[in-house]
C-alpha cells in the first residue's frame, strides 16, 4: 500500500502553495497575490480533498474510517493520541476545514457582484450563497477584520500540517524516515510541489481564459522565485540527509542512502533529485523564470519529481529496512497506476468546475488595489 | 417582499465625493449612514469613524476554547482507559500539544466565522434601498429619514456630487 500513502503525501504537499499565497503572502501585504491566490487556494482544497480519499483507501475497510475519531463506543477505547498517524487525523481535517473556510469566506464578495450581474435561477443560486451580502459599511468592518484573523490562524497551520505528515514517518525508526530535518524538509518540499502545481493549472488557465492581463509575467516570476527557494532547501536538505547518514554511522541509514542512489531503484532516486534539486536551480535565470514555456516544462518537472520523492522516502526506506531477509522490490500494478491517474481526475474535475461557475481571480481584491476614482486629482492617498 | 424603510439612497462614481457626503450628513446629525462599496476603502471608513471590530474577542474565545478542549479531550481519555506503556505518563502532555494547537486553529476559525456572521451578515439588511451598481463600481449612501426630510438630503446628496439620487415611495 505504499503507493497510496506516496499519493497522499504528494496530493497534501500540492495543498500547502494555496495556503502560502492566500495567507502567509495577505500577512506580508504582497501585491502579487492577488491575481492568483483564488486559484491556487480553490487548488488547496481540491487537493486537500484528493489527499483524503488515499488513507481511507489504505485503511482497507473503507466502512471503518469512524474508528480513527475519539468517540464513545462500546468497548469503551479511545484512539491513541501519542500515536503520529492520530495527529494527522486533526491535522489534515482541520486543514480541509480551515482552507475550505478560508476559500468560502473570500468568495462571499465576489459571488454577490456576479449575483448582480446575473438574471433567473442564476441569480438565485448566486443569492444564496452570497448569504445576504450587499457590501454595506458595517459587513465590510467586520469581514476585513475576521479575514485578517483566518489569514493568521492560517499560517501556522500550513506549517503545521506538513511537519505533522512528516512525522508519520520520522517517528518512527525505519531508516531513512528517523531525522529531525524531516518537518521543514517536508514543509518546503510542499511548497514546492504546489507551486509546481499552481504553475501547471494557471499557465494553461490563463489562456483558455483570457487572463493575460491580469495574470502576467510578473505572477509567474514570483512564483517561480517562490519555486527557487523552496526547492533550494529541498537541494540542502537531500545533501543533508546523505551526510547524516555517513556521519552517523549507523549502517543501516547508510545502506539506505546507498541503495537509494546505487541500488535497484537508482532511477527513482536520481528522478528526485535531477528533478527537485537540479531543474529548481534553472530558476536562477530571469530568462528562464520570465519565459512561460520554460515554466510550465520546469512545473511538469516539478510534479514528477516531487511525486518520486514521496515514493522514495516510503518505498526505499521500507523495502530495505533491518533485516536483508525482508528486503524487496516495489512492483507496481495496473491497479496503482490506474489509482494514481484517478486521483488526477478527480482533482482536475473539481477544479475546472470551480472554474467555471465562480470568478477564478478575486474580483474584490483587485478592485481594492486599483484606486478609486476621484473628482479632485490629489487629496489624500 | 419586506416594507421598504423610508429614506434616501445616492449613488456617488467619486470616492471623495461619497466621502464629502458621509461628512456632511454626519454633521447633520445622520448617524445611522449604511455606505455600499464594491470593496473596503480607508477613506469612507475614515469618514464614518467606526470602532474597531469585536470579531477578534469571537476568534481569541474560539482560539483558546480549542487549546482548552484539546488537551481537555487528550488527557481526560489517556485516564479513562489507561494504558502504562514503557513506564511513560499515562497522560502525557508533549505529543498531545499538536492535537491542541490543531484544535485551538480549527475552533478559532470557525469562530471568526460565526463572528463574521453573527456581527454582519445575519443582521436584517431588508428594508434598506440598495442598487446592483454597489458590487461593480459605485459607491452607495442610505439615509434613512422621514419623507418630510427628503428633500433637504437629496439637496445635500446632489451638492456633494452624487451621481444619482433616489428616495424611497413615500
Amino acid at each position: 500500500m505504499e503507493r497510496i500513502i506516496t499519493t497522499f503525501v504528494f496530493w497534501i504537499g500540492i495543498g500547502h502553495a494555496g495556503t502560502l499565497i492566500s495567507a502567509i503572502l495577505f500577512l506580508f501585504r504582497s501585491p502579487w497575490r492577488t491575481a492568483v491566490y483564488r486559484a491556487t487556494e480553490a487548488m488547496t482544497v481540491f487537493a486537500v480533498m484528493t489527499a483524503g480519499l488515499f488513507p481511507i483507501i489504505h485503511i482497507g475497510r473503507q466502512w471503518l474510517f469512524y474508528w480513527l475519531l475519539p468517540y464513545p463506543n462500546q468497548r469503551y477505547l479511545w484512539v491513541n493520541f501519542k500515536s503520529p498517524l492520530m495527529w494527522d487525523v486533526f491535522a489534515v481535517s482541520t486543514y480541509l476545514t480551515v482552507s475550505t473556510t478560508f476559500l468560502v469566506v473570500g468568495l462571499v464578495p465576489d459571488v454577490a457582484a456576479v449575483r448582480d450581474k446575473v438574471s433567473g435561477w442564476r441569480k438565485k443560486l448566486y443569492s444564496a450563497f452570497s448569504i445576504g451580502w450587499t457590501g454595506s459599511d458595517n459587513q465590510w468592518r467586520h469581514y476585513s477584520r475576521g479575514y485578517l484573523y483566518l489569514a493568521a490562524l492560517a499560517t501556522p497551520l500550513v506549517l503545521s500540517v506538513h511537519s505533522v505528515v512528516s512525522w508519520d514517518f520520522a517517528m518512527g525508526i525505519v531508516p531513512g524516515w528517523h531525522t529531525t530535518i524531516f518537518a521543514p524538509y517536508f514543509v518546503a518540499g510542499a511548497i514546492y510541489s504546489g507551486i509546481g502545481m499552481v504553475l501547471t493549472l494557471l499557465i494553461p488557465l490563463r489562456k483558455v481564459l483570457h487572463l493575460e492581463h491580469m495574470i502576467t509575467e510578473y505572477h509567474f516570476e514570483s512564483l517561480a522565485k517562490v519555486a527557487l527557494l523552496t526547492g533550494s532547501i529541498l537541494f540542502y536538505a537531500y545533501g543533508m540527509e546523505y551526510f547524516v547518514a555517513w556521519y552517523s554511522g549507523v549502517n543501516t541509514e547508510q545502506t539506505t542512502f546507498y541503495l537509494r542512489a546505487l541500488g535497484p531503484m537508482w532511477w527513482a532516486g536520481w528522478t528526485m533529485i535531477i528533478c527537485n534539486a537540479f531543474v529548481s536551480q534553472l530558476l536562477w535565470f530571469k530568462k528562464v523564470r520570465t519565459n512561460i514555456a520554460a515554466l510550465f516544462v520546469i512545473s511538469i518537472f516539478i510534479n514528477i519529481g516531487m511525486w518520486f520523492e514521496r515514493y522514495v522516502i516510503i518505498v526505499s526506506s521500507l523495502g530495505n529496512d533491518f533485516i536483508p531477509f525482508a528486503w524487496g522490490q516495489l512492483d507496481p500494478t495496473w491497479a496503482d497506476w490506474g489509482i494514481l491517474a484517478g486521483s488526477f481526475g478527480w482533482f482536475l474535475m473539481y477544479f475546472l468546475l470551480f472554474a467555471r461557475t465562480f470568478p477564478i481571480v478575486a474580483i474584490q481584491e483587485i478592485k481594492e488595489m486599483i484606486p478609486m476614482p476621484r473628482r479632485r486629482v490629489g487629496g489624500h492617498h | 417582499m419586506a416594507k421598504i424603510r423610508s429614506g434616501v439612497l445616492g449613488s456617488f462614481f467619486h470616492v471623495d465625493a461619497a466621502t464629502q457626503a458621509i461628512e456632511e450628513l454626519r454633521a447633520r446629525g445622520h448617524e445611522d449612514l449604511t455606505v455600499y462599496s464594491a470593496s473596503p476603502n480607508h477613506e469612507i471608513e475614515g469618514a464614518l469613524a467606526h470602532k474597531g471590530s469585536w470579531v477578534r474577542l469571537f476568534t481569541l474565545i474560539g482560539g483558546l476554547t480549542g487549546c482548552a478542549a484539546g488537551f481537555a479531550m487528550t488527557i481526560w481519555m489517556s485516564d479513562d482507559w489507561p494504558l502504562l506503556l514503557g513506564g511513560k505518563p499515562i497522560a502525557s502532555v508533549p505529543p498531545y500539544v499538536v492535537i491542541a494547537f490543531e484544535l485551538t486553529i480549527l475552533f478559532g476559525a470557525l469562530a471568526t466565522v460565526a463572528g463574521i456572521l453573527v456581527l454582519s451578515l445575519l443582521k436584517p439588511t431588508t428594508g434598506l434601498m440598495y442598487d446592483e451598481k454597489f458590487t461593480d463600481d459605485h459607491v452607495g449612501i442610505f439615509v434613512p429619514c422621514q419623507p418630510g426630510a427628503y428633500g433637504d438630503i437629496e439637496e445635500l446628496m446632489k451638492r456633494a456630487g452624487s451621481v444619482e439620487v433616489r428616495h424611497a415611495p413615500a
